[in-house]
């Protein structure tokens, strides 16, 4: 066992854990964020995506001791002060984007990583940005379209 | 079990780390060790991760080659103007690599070190003449990117006494250029059926050196001197393309597989792929030759 310290949507939790436990069990069993999924567990599917320092992560693969010194975002942390949701939250459910709702975390960390790069991203764009994250329900269609909807009111805010 | 994760901040600690932890490993990105030591494929009493040693994060060039650090992620590489410019068949294999969160974390060192026969960076690194430079208690040594498979998924590289540190890819000067081809079933988080990379230097309108590197044929990424050897000597014209790519079919011999497709499909496949990848790399236009769809 280790002793470590990491940092989750702001805020730092003192941990022991074995060496090369994943960074989503920690996140999900030791820590309780349960928004995180695991799909596959094997890389394939983008459920359990986080943001480590800003870029977007396979969770399962990630070993939680290499996120040491980093800022881990989860989907709990997206919302505002007063649980105001985030315009990707927004957008997803007022797009129909969301059906039975596995993918949709990992969806939104994936174009959350993809909106802070690039705040204006073309179809295809947002198609490349979402590339590791599969969805067997909705289509995509309405998962795109959710995040041009959430491009034009982050970029309208401003 | 692994006991300990470690993170050196230089190359010396890292080797005095493998020395002092008996069953220690390096590792990387994590992306496949994660998954191997988690089936028991691999194991490791501790873990020393690579990934905060600032020399093996480092991209740099001078005029006669460019360097790019073991630790350096895919996405990196695909997004460095540098190697855009000057090796665009490594961006663009660096760019196929997985998925944007695999390629966020997965390092070209440890595409190479990992050992599937057609991890995209490795076949790019081949074409290109890559040497990786290897560090270790003894020293330092240079082995050819293509000579350093012991099999499928095992490398000659030992994770548990050296630590691959870079790679050195020579610049070819004017007229160097170089490409990528990779056919698959979607573009992303999809194994390649097959990937193919060149490198070619015109002079005065003959091709005067090439490399030609093709997978997954045999177990490693296979350079093929049949097809480099046809190109030699000759003026980048559509009958010398047809005769390099008819030269690399001959010289391929895929297997039936399940998840890759047919031999007999495989192997005509080569031929189309290694034609477009050729006449990128020369700066001829694309021909209509079927459906185009799924390269990258």
């Amino acid at each position: 066992m280790v002793k470590f310290e990491l940092k989750v949507n702001g805020q730092e939790y003192q941990l022991e854990i074995p060496a090369d436990v994943s960074l989503l069990e920690v996140l999900r069993e030791y820590l309780g964020f349960t928004g995180t999924k695991e799909g596959c567990g094997q890389g394939e599917c983008g459920a359990c995506t986080v943001l480590v320092d800003g870029q977007a992560v396979n969770a399962c693969l990630y070993p939680a001791l290499k996120a040491a010194g980093a800022e881990v975002l989860t989907i709990e942390g997206l919302a505002g002060p007063g649980g105001k949701l985030h315009p990707l939250q927004e957008a997803f459910i007022s797009a129909g984007a969301v059906q039975c709702g596995y993918c949709t975390p990992g969806m939104i960390m994936s174009a959350k990583a993809l909106l802070d790069r690039n705040p204006t991203p073309t179809r295809e764009e947002i198609k490349l940005g979402l590339a590791g994250n599969l969805c067997r329900c909705t289509g995509y269609n309405k998962i795109i379209t959710a995040v041009e909807k959430a491009a034009a009111a982050i970029n309208k805010e401003k | 079990m692994p006991q300990e994760y470690l993170l050196p901040a230089s190359i010396e600690e890292c080797l005095h780390m493998l020395a002092v932890y008996p069953g220690g490993r390096i590792i990387a990105g994590g992306t496949d060790l994660m998954l191997d030591l988690r089936e028991g494929r691999k194991e490791a009493k501790a873990l020393i991760d690579i990934t905060r040693i600032g020399e093996l994060k480092r991209i740099s060039a001078d005029k006669d080659r460019i360097s790019i650090g073991a630790a350096v992620t895919h996405a990196e590489v695909a997004a460095s103007e540098l190697i855009r410019q000057r090796l665009p068949a490594l961006a663009a294999a660096a760019g196929a690599v997985g998925s944007p969160q695999v390629r966020n974390v997965g390092t070209l060192g440890g595409n190479i070190v990992n050992a599937q026969p057609a991890a995209d960076t490795a076949v790019a690194l081949v074409a290109l003449g890559a040497r990786a430079v290897i560090v270790s208690a003894a020293g330092e040594r240079q082995v050819a990117v293509e000579d350093l498979y012991a099999g499928v998924g095992r490398s000659q590289v030992d994770a548990s006494k050296e630590i691959l540190t870079k790679f050195i890819i020579d610049l070819w000067g004017a007229g160097d250029a170089s490409a990528f081809a990779r056919l698959a079933r979607r573009r992303t988080l999809s194994l390649p059926v097959l990937n193919v990379a060149v490198r070619v230097k015109l002079k005065e309108g003959r091709c005067t050196r090439a490399r030609v590197c093709l997978a997954p044929v045999v177990p490693r990424p296979l350079p093929c001197q049949e097809a480099a050897s046809v190109l030699i000597g000759q003026p980048p014209t559509e009958e010398v393309i047809a005769r390099a790519a008819a030269a690399a079919k001959q010289a391929a011999h895929p297997r039936d597989s399940l998840l890759r497709g047919p031999a007999n499909y495989r192997k005509d496949m080569v031929e189309v792929l290694l034609k477009r990848a050729l006449r990128e790399a020369f700066g001829l236009p694309a021909e209509e030759d079927g459906h185009q769809g799924q390269t990258v």
